[in-house]
């Protein structure tokens, strides 16, 4: 069998010459995605914003959704919504938070369950307190800003600062940019969204490592090469692996999209926005910001003083 | 790096013997794996309620109910010492954890301090001027939250036994609350309404020198309560009401036993009960003493029925009637068996999932994993060969493994569980891409073969770490902070980081050195 060279070997594209338009088009996802989420806003889960949510499948055929609807909202329970799941039969309801404590929201489950009858399959039931979303919420946001720490104390650890500044920030655009598409597409977010931003995180930091590993590389063996020329080499470098990894992650989370389920399917969208949206973001961001945080000749000098490799020629004036 | 052992080469199999010897009764059915000797490893994937259908419920114990209880029980008590002492006192009550009196009186303050200490020599009492308060310590506080919790739990505990439910989990989280998951249940709702209920029963005498209505416009004489009578058909703000004497004449606690049964007369579905010795002495003489009168049983703040004392009932035994359906004197009388919670619970969150959506969605996420898998395994191949199937190799063994160690550590596959393992499918390969497109360039750069994956696999390896420590750190905060399923993704994933770096550096390493060693190839299909 022979191997296929997807990405050719010597591939040579000028990302660092265009580095000013990805800046430009991240600017503009970053600022749509911040505008989007506090002018429209995220469209809650139960998770976090208390509530009830209940799916159902019609033992008789296809489910009536207006007959339902209709019914549904003469309960006085305020914001009810109804939409097909994955099949004719089976419907999800929402229903907004009941004022009043814990009590109030188990009495609103068991007054729809009155109202809809027998003739329906219970698939799922949750309901979520007012307490508990209020922690959810807050376990979220402390998860992912402490996940980001530890990730940029770690590269800090093991690179110079200005490599963890950069994965840090390229961390950061790729989880709002998911954040933003949640608030654009107006999908829900609820925990397994917080699960898929924190993989994306991930996903995202991976791939930056592994660019920025051969950064590290090429700054020992090539000391006199530009910088800019050397981030670009970085790139072309490691481009083939980015994209074939980038690929298989992307046909499996595909085959779960797919055929995984109604359940998982925005989770699903949110990884494969986040794998998209990581990859770009480390080639086109990651490395084109390390040209501004002051990489010059004593950091890379500093990076020259553990030098094993032998591909490294002595350079007078190095410390 | 081209150099392997023997040692290295014996214990890269058997960890992957054992992640298949670990694996291998999840694809047994469940019946065949429970009958395996204890020698061979027998234990299935523990499957999240998610999967296997059930509910899970978090509940709080009302503490500040049973704090109330308590102070109630100290102005009582106070109450009775001040009048019996004749110190007039006014402005008794109690506050969240404390109760306080006025003393007008200066010179009857050093008296009336003396008996307050005495109520409760653990609390702190004080005198601040003319008002003397008692306060509850935090470690009197906490003395009762830990015992409210625990005999909660060792109640939920009995209740849902009785109900037949198999395997449930009830656990203490945090405080003040209470985890009950309860897998593969039918009718949720029963167990939920049988552990809501406090089903705190007392006996209580019907005042009848006081007038109802009188009390209704909110002159209740001291020492009644108003309590409504428990009519499911009343409206809500129509239900009779009914003046009960606030002592307790008999209570529950003194229950030995609790069966449903049937009226002799009409048939009717009652609830029998028997007291034990000090129960039936006590209600012995208050029937004795009261015939002819109505008393009450009360249930949980509700009055079931009031009916009246027709003669003394000395055997200790007897039977509630109310307007009761089968059903419900089956409930009330596991109620009573169980006994009742020390306060009140309310449900903070609830998931339930029906058998049907359980099943159907491991069935979507086999299917989504098999396709996963197949087609990560043909673009492998065809993006790299030889190595390429070499990499597939280690691919199904590291789902092997991930299986294998799921079981092995009885850890919980859920939904999120199993998509972590077809993000794994992907991610898994990511480090053999690595160490190949390295061995590819070092090919390029004129090396030979044997020096080319030598240098390939050093050099990708702490690019190899560096890149999934990340990962990793993402998994374990994820697991740390997350709730529920969300765990089951951490835990899937990070299994799934570790093993996957073990098959690509280990096992795809070993295939293409033995490869090497007996073939000695030229150049390389890369």
């Amino acid at each position: 069998m022979k191997p296929l060279n997807l990405i050719p070997a010597d591939v040579d594209i000028g990302f660092i010459i265009k580095r000013k338009l990805f800046f430009v088009f991240s600017a503009l996802m970053i600022v749509t995605s911040i505008a989007l989420v506090t002018t429209k806003g995220l469209n809650f889960g139960i998770d976090f914003k208390g509530g009830i949510l209940i799916e159902i499948r019609n033992q008789e055929g296809p489910a009536n959704i207006s007959d339902m609807r209709g019914k549904l909202s003469s309960l006085g329970l305020g914001d009810v919504s109804l939409q097909e799941f994955g099949e004719p039969t089976d419907v999800l309801i929402r229903i907004q938070r009941q004022p009043g404590g814990d009590e109030a929201q188990q009495q609103a489950v068991n007054t729809v369950k009155s109202a809809l009858g027998d003739k329906v399959d219970y698939r799922r039931t949750e309901f979520v307190g007012p307490q508990v979303s209020a922690e959810l919420l807050e376990n979220g946001i402390f998860a992912v800003s402490l996940a980001m720490l530890a990730i940029l104390v770690y590269i800090w650890f093991r690179f110079e600062w200005q490599f963890g500044v950069g994965a840090v920030i390229a961390l950061l655009h790729d989880v709002t940019a998911t954040i933003g598409i949640f608030a654009l597409l107006d999908f829900e977010f609820n925990l397994s969204t917080v699960a898929a931003v924190l993989t994306i995180a991930g996903y995202s930091i991976n791939d930056t490592v592994v660019v920025y590993d051969r950064v590290r590389e090429n700054l020992r063996k090539y000391k006199t090469m530009p910088l800019g020329e050397l981030l670009n080499l970085s790139i072309n470098n490691t481009l083939s692996r980015t994209i074939i990894t980038s690929f298989t992650t992307l046909l499996a989370l595909l085959a779960l999209f797919f055929l995984g389920g109604e359940v998982i399917r925005d989770f699903s969208f949110a990884m494969i926005w986040g794998i998209v949206v990581g990859t770009y973001s480390s080639i086109c961001v990651a490395v084109p910001l390390l040209l501004y945080f002051g990489l010059d000749d004593k950091a890379r000098g500093n990076l020259a003083g553990d030098d094993t490799d032998e591909g490294a020629e002595p350079q007078p004036g190095a410390s | 790096m081209v150099n392997f052992p023997t040692w290295k080469k014996f214990l890269v199999a058997v960890i992957c013997f054992l992640g298949i010897a670990f694996a291998a009764p999840n694809f047994v059915s469940e019946d065949l794996a429970q009958e395996l000797p204890d020698w061979v490893p027998h234990k299935q994937v523990n499957l999240g309620l998610d999967l296997r259908g059930g509910s899970h419920l978090l509940l709080e114990v009302e503490v500040q109910a049973v704090i109330d209880e308590y102070l109630e029980s100290l102005v009582d008590s106070a109450r009775a010492d001040l009048r019996g002492e004749r110190i007039r006192y006014r402005a008794l009550g109690k506050q969240q954890r404390s109760i306080g009196v006025t003393i007008p009186q200066e010179d009857q303050r050093e008296k009336a301090l003396q008996l307050m200490r005495d109520i409760d020599t653990a609390a702190e009492t004080s005198i601040d001027g003319d008002r003397i308060t008692i306060s509850m310590t935090d470690q009197q506080i906490v003395e009762r939250r830990t015992s409210a919790v625990q005999q909660s739990i060792e109640i939920i505990r009995r209740r849902i036994d009785e109900t037949g439910v198999r395997e449930p989990t009830i656990q203490r989280q945090g405080d003040d609350r209470v985890i009950v998951q309860l897998p593969g249940i039918d009718d949720p709702e029963r167990v939920k309404r049988l552990i809501g209920k406090t089903a705190k029963l007392t006996f209580q005498m019907v005042d009848i020198q006081n007038s109802v209505d009188e009390a209704m416009a909110g002159r209740v004489p001291p020492g009644s309560l108003l309590l409504p009578m428990a009519d499911p058909s009343a409206a809500p703000g129509q239900e009779q009401y009914i003046l009960v004497r606030k002592r307790i004449a008999v209570s529950g606690e003194n229950l030995v036993d609790a069966q449903p049964t049937f009226d002799g007369r009409d048939s009717q579905p009652v609830v029998s009960f028997r007291f034990d010795t000090i129960g039936a002495r006590k209600f012995g003489k208050v029937t004795t003493e009261n015939v002819k009168r109505p008393f009450a049983i009360v249930l949980d703040g509700k009055v079931i029925s009031a009916p009246v004392i027709q003669e003394p009932i000395l055997g200790g035994s007897g039977q509630i009637s109310g307007s009761f359906s089968v059903q419900e004197t089956n409930d009330l009388a596991l109620l009573l068996r169980a006994g009742a919670l020390p306060a009140p619970l309310t449900i903070l969150e609830e998931r339930t999932v029906g058998p049907g959506l359980g099943a159907d969605s491991i069935a979507a996420g086999e299917i989504a994993c098999i396709v996963g898998l197949i087609a990560v395994v043909i673009f492998m191949a065809i993006a790299y060969g030889r190595f390429g199937i070499y990499a597939d190799v280690a691919l199904a063994m590291n789902i092997f493994m991930i299986l294998g160690v799921l079981s092995m550590l009885q850890a919980t596959l859920t939904l999120p569980g199993i998509a972590g393992i077809v993000l794994t499918i992907g991610m898994a390969v990511d480090a053999n891409v690595l160490i190949f497109e390295r061995i590819r360039e070092e090919m390029r750069a004129g090396r030979t073969p044997i020096s080319s994956i030598d240098a390939g696999y050093s050099r990708a390896l702490s690019t190899i770490i560096d890149a999934n420590l990340t990962t990793l750190i993402a998994a374990i905060l994820l697991f740390a902070f997350g709730s529920g399923p969300v765990r089951g993704f951490a835990v899937t994933l990070s299994i799934g980081i570790v093993t996957s770096m073990f098959t690509a550096i280990m096992l795809t390493r070993l295939f293409v050195v033995s490869w090497l060693r007996s073939k000695r190839p030229t150049e390389l299909p890369l």
